[in-house]
Formats: structure tokens, sequence, C-alpha cells
């Protein structure tokens, strides 16, 4: 009886399945869906992108960071936030304290004074989080300081999106002739749906210029901002990596130790 | 209950001797996992799993424990407070890491134990009443990891409570009062998130009672073993201490091995790149995806794109969303069953030929569940998914319970000992079977 009405049961999806792909099958056959614009024109980002904090070996050019962190602040602060990062944090990536703290007088923190309603801003101290950043235009310009754990692709895609404008193809055009870019969007294959509120921001070499001396082509400064984004979303980057190593070293050879004592046990039964 | 020549204990240390008198705690131990529980001498590493489950049970309750110290299930500030455990709590990467790939390795580990089960018929008497505990398990597992993911108040985490939570919404009737009810609202909002972190809270120490009711049942007839025959006499078994408290610690030390290669070196490999984003109600996101270990339940449920109807109407009998909860939660319950579906006496695939075939197909359908279910809910996925759910269906409730009935197994060594060494002394004073 309980095969009977297990078989009953399994006979019964088996069919609603049989049903559905069947429907399913004569509507792809009848109107196979047709490839959309992204399927058809969007790009992975550049999988030859690499930077030293990539693989289990990674580490952080602090040098690097440092001029991502310029870029950052010359040019995507106007827009992005980066709230999760404190000013005290920069002191991991080489600066000292005298600059921590002058890098954090140089940004405005709001203060709300709860007695008298007021709003008002004061200079920002080391234990401060970067602030909010408030913006009015067209898009919403993500915070950026998980930016590289949130897309797919990580710092290949940030460095991808920032050198990645170009007109729109004129094979695009004339086979979705719907999908121009709209006014004030500005096309990106690296973007999701190919067209981003974001103006160009990295537009001509030397738009920032580099304390130490590296010259600041616009792939440069999309190589370093992409660099200090990685450590923006995981600051603890290097500390796993050089905490990794001794824990899987140790584990091999407790591993090696556990499997002596195993067949040591066991000498004397076969098994 | 064990077998009659299984070890005794006889404390020697005065202290433990009173200690003995009063409560017999470590007799407790000594006859649970000690030298006093006899065991076949012939599992191989596929019975490692179940001290390995354990073990990351404690890995999950001791590393979530610390988390929720430092976590703060609030919708304004839940995303945040995860992020000060990855930036400020000292060694709160490494333990929210520790965590989310702990869920994933014990499901790893949960998976296998499973799969073993199947093939080596461990659900069979007179082992039901562990098989079933078991599934309790892996339910309560699902419910407890899946309330976990919602907790950091991520885009999927919020997504994935919203699909969810919206199958209940299928049921007739009282689908949608449930649902809010679930919720303590409309949508996942503040009142979920507060009360999935008490139930998060709460199941492991459930899940951790039903493990030791698994362990108490399966110490009732003793444990399998891979040729599926009963213990027979002294020379089948070996005490659990030292021989398999040996080789479990192998098997501990090599997958601790994995598992940390993944924590420290790819940490974010199995999760979503989505649930880096704080969860936005406004913005759906392209692909709503669990997490791996739900996709091939995942991809039953999206299986059923068509409404059951009356032929040649338009009358909906069963609209297509409930058919697939229905499925959905079917392909798990339907393994309480499996001791009553698979009749065939002879427990091990080994000894079975029709049954190794259709359980290697099912692994494969499995598999490719799996893929489906991570997949973009689009062609061809959604085709195959529907093929691979249809044989998983067939598998389960129709083709298993025939080849149980009709196929005709090999020859079974007459016991364990006979299996290792070739021949068994007892076989020629037994009579035959």
């Amino acid at each position: 009886m309980p095969r009977l009405i297990a078989a009953l049961v399994g006979a019964f999806f088996t069919l609603c399945l049989l049903i559905a792909f069947g429907t399913g099958l004569v509507s792809y056959i009848s109107e196979p869906p047709a490839k959309t614009v992204e399927a058809a024109f969007h790009k992975a980002p550049n999988e030859d992108f690499h930077l030293q904090s990539d693989g289990p070996f990674g580490t952080f050019n602090r040098q690097q960071l440092q001029r991502g962190f310029q870029v950052y602040k010359e040019v995507c602060s106007a827009c992005h936030s980066l709230s999760y990062v404190a000013f005290r944090d920069l002191k991991e990536i080489g600066y000292n304290d005298a600059e921590v703290k002058a890098i954090a007088a140089g940004f405005k923190v709001p203060v709300y004074n709860a007695a008298t309603g007021e709003l008002k801003t004061r200079d920002g101290v080391p234990t401060d989080h970067f602030p909010p950043v408030v913006y009015g235009g067209s898009g919403s310009p993500p915070n950026l300081s998980l930016i590289t754990k949130a897309r797919h692709g990580g710092a290949a895609y940030v460095h991808s999106l920032l050198t990645g404008y170009t007109d729109q193809p004129a094979e695009l055009l004339k086979k979705y002739p719907e999908s121009k870019t709209p006014d004030g969007l500005f096309y990106n294959p690296y973007f999701a749906n190919l067209n981003i509120a974001m103006p160009p921001p990295l537009v001509s070499d030397g738009q920032v210029s580099y304390k130490d001396g590296t010259k600041a082509t616009v792939d440069q400064m999309a190589t370093d901002v992409a660099a200090f984004l990685v450590w923006t979303a995981e600051p603890k980057l290097e500390k796993r990596h050089q905490t990794g190593w001794p824990v899987l070293g140790f584990l091999l050879f407790a591993s090696v130790l556990a499997y002596m004592a195993y067949r040591n046990v066991w000498a004397d039964k076969k098994h | 209950m064990s077998f009659p020549w299984a070890n005794e204990y006889k404390p020697k240390h005065p202290a433990m001797v009173w200690l003995d008198e009063k409560l017999p705690l470590p007799r407790f131990v000594y006859n649970a996992v000690g030298a006093g529980y006899p065991v076949p001498r012939n599992l191989n590493y596929m019975w490692n799993f179940g001290v390995l489950a354990g073990f990351c049970l404690v890995i999950q309750i001791v590393t979530g424990i610390v988390l929720a110290m430092h976590y703060a299930a609030n919708t304004e500030v839940a995303f945040s407070s995860t992020e000060h455990i990855m930036r400020d709590v000292n060694w709160g990467w490494m333990l929210r890491y520790a965590h989310a790939n702990g869920a994933s390795a014990f499901f790893v580990v949960v998976y296998a134990h499973i799969f073993r089960g199947f093939y080596f018929g461990s659900y069979k008497a007179p082992r039901e009443m562990i098989w079933l505990l078991g599934v309790v398990i892996f339910l309560l597992m699902m419910a407890t990891a899946f309330m976990g993911y919602v907790l950091p108040w991520g885009q999927m985490s919020f997504w994935g409570a919203q699909v969810i939570t919206g199958l209940f919404s299928a049921i007739p009737l009282v689908g949608d009062g449930l649902h809010q009810w679930l919720l303590g609202g409309f949508a996942p909002d503040n009142a979920a998130l507060n009360r999935f972190f008490s139930l998060h809270f709460l199941l492991p120490f459930v899940i951790l009672g039903v493990v030791i009711l698994h362990i108490w049942a399966l110490h009732i007839p003793g444990s399998s073993n891979p040729t599926g025959v009963e213990v027979k006499s002294e020379s089948d078994t070996v005490p659990f201490h030292p021989y398999y408290t040996a080789k479990d610690g192998f098997g501990l030390a090599v997958f601790l091995f994995l598992y940390c290669a993944m924590l420290f070196f790819f940490p974010n490999a199995l999760g979503h790149p989505d649930n880096y984003i704080p969860a936005n109600p406004m913005q759906t996101p392209a692909h709503i995806v669990p997490e791996w270990y739900f996709w091939p339940f995942y991809a039953i449920l999206r299986a059923f794109t068509a409404d059951l109807t009356i032929p040649f109407t338009h009358i909906v009998l069963v609209p297509a969303k409930l058919l697939g909860v229905l499925a959905m939660f079917s392909a798990i319950l339907v393994w309480f069953a499996l001791p009553w579906l698979d009749t065939s006496p002879v427990r091990s695939g080994h000894y079975r030929p029709r049954f190794r075939k259709i359980y290697w197909a099912l692994v494969i359908d499995v598999v490719v569940l799996g893929y489906c279910g991570g997949s973009p809910a689009e062609e061809p996925f959604v085709m195959i998914s529907q093929i691979a759910a249809a044989y998983y269906f067939l598998h389960f409730f129709i083709i298993l319970p025939l080849v149980s009935m009709t196929e005709t197994p090999q020859p079974l060594p007459f016991s364990i000992t006979e299996s290792v060494l070739g021949k068994d002394e007892a076989a020629t004073l037994a009579p035959a079977e």
C-alpha cells in the first residue's frame, strides 16, 4: 500500500513536470527567446587584470593603495561614499598619525544637535568614518567600501568599467535600434544593463598628479583605485593570508601524524 | 544495548569510582564513543562523515555564539554590524568566515553522510529510527542555514527571505495570512529579522538534541557497515576507541585542512557578491539564488512552470507555484518513507547491481539539478531541470521500489570477518542461512 501511494504521488509530479516541459518546449520552438541586447553586448571583466593582492600569497602594495586613495579622494569621493572605512584605518596603508589626522580634517562630518535640532558639520577626526556623500544628480552612486566584493569580477570589474567607456557599436544600433543610450546616460559594455549614469570619471592622463612620480595614465589611475578598493573591501586580506599558511602547515603536519597514528593503531587488525 | 563482548567500564582511580557510583557519566561516554562501543571492523572512509558532521555543528555553535555577541539584529544596523565584525572586532573576520564557510562545510559533510546512507542502505531495518531522526536533522539544518543567511541583511538575504517565506503564501486559503504571521508584516522587515535571529540561535541547540537522539538510536542496533551484513561475532568488531577514534582523527585533520584552505584563501567563493550590497526592498537583484546547498531543491521548485488545469479548459486545479512548493517539500519528505519504499533485504549497494546503476544515476541527477538551481531561470536550464526533477521523483517513488522488488542480489559474504579475511571459522560451525 505505501508503495502504491508513493507510485501515484511520483507519477503525479512527473506528469506535471512533463506537461510543464512540453509547454515550455512548444513555446521555445514556436517563439525562440530573442537574445537581449545585454546578452549580446555585455562584456565580462578583463581576465588579464592582476594585482599584487591576488591569489593565496597576495599582499598589499601600499604605495599603490596610497595612489588609489588619492584617485578616490580627488575623483570618486565627489559622488561615492566609503562609509564602512574609518580614517584611522588609513594607517594600515602606510600613513602616519599626523597624515591621518590631516586627511580626516579635510572631510566635513555631519553633527546633529538633538537639543537645538541644528545640523552642522565639523572637521573629521581619525575615529570618524568617511562621511556620507550627498548627491543631487541622476543615478545612485553606490557606497564604494565593499564594491570589489559586491560585483562579479571584483577589482577587474572596477578597472574594466572605469576604462571601458566607448561609443555604442554601430552593430548594436542596427540590431537593436530601440536600445540607443538615452540622454544623460553613458554606454559602457561592462555595466550590467550597458548604460550607466556615471559620466566617464577618468578622462585624461595626468588628471591626478601622483606624489610618488608615477605617471598617471588613465589605465594606471583605474588600476590604482581598483587596488585601493580591494583594500577597503577586505582590509584584513594580508593578515588572513599570513594566518592561513601556518594554519595549513600545521594541519598538514597534523594530518600526517594522524595518519601514522591510524596505521599504527590498526597495524594488528586487517580491515 | 550492546554486544555481549563489549568492554566494560572499570574505573581505576578512586575519584572515578566515586563518580561512577554517583553519576556514571564517564561510563556513558565510554560506552557511547569509547572502548565500550564495538563497531564493525570494515568501515570505510565514508563512515567518517558522521563524526565530521558533529564536529561541524560544534564549529557553528562556538563561532556563532561569539558572532552573536557583536551582531545587532536590527534592519538599520544589521549590515553595518556585520562589517563591524569584519573590520573592528579582533579576529572577527576569521569568526565570520569560519561560520559562513562552516555552514557550507557542514552541508558538504552531511550530503556525503546522506548519500552514504542511500548507497549502503543505512536506512533499512533495524536502523529506520536513526534514518528518520537524520532527516529531521537535515530539515532543521536547512531552516537554520536559511535564517542565518538572512541575518547580514544584504540583498540576497532580503530577497531570499522574500522568496522562501513567499512559498507559504502558495498554500490555499490560509497562505496569505500564514505568510504575514510568519514574517510579522507584509514583507521581510525588522520583525522578521528579529525572529529569524532568535530562531537561528535556538535551532542549533534543537539540532544538538536530535543529534543526541540520532546517536542514541544508533547504539541500539550498532553501526552499519559496507557489506550490510549484521555483526555476528566478536571477530567482526573492534572497539570504537582506539580504532575509530584514530581513523576519525585522521579524517578530521584532512577535513580541517580543506576547510581552512577555503576559510583563509577563498572565503567568498561560495557566497554571492550581491550579499555585500545592503538590503534594498526597492531593487530586485537580477537573479535571486540561494546558497549552493539549496540549489537542487530550488531547481525542483522552479521546474513547475505550468498550472495544473482541467484538460481543454482554463480552470486551474493547482497553480504552478503550489505544485512547486509541494514538490520541493515532497522531494525531501520522501526520504522519510525510504525504509518502506526500498524493500530489498540486501542493504549494501555493493551486492545490488541494478540498484548501483540507479544510485549513480541519482547522484548525477542531483548534480544536474544543483547546476540548474544555481543558474538563471532561463532556457535551457528550466527544461533541463524539468527532466532532472522528473527523474528525481521517478527514482524515489517508482524506480527504487520496483528495482528492490525485481532485482536479484549478488551473494553476500557470510560475515564481516569473512569479507575482510576471506574466511570465517565461525561460518563452518553455524548452520547455513
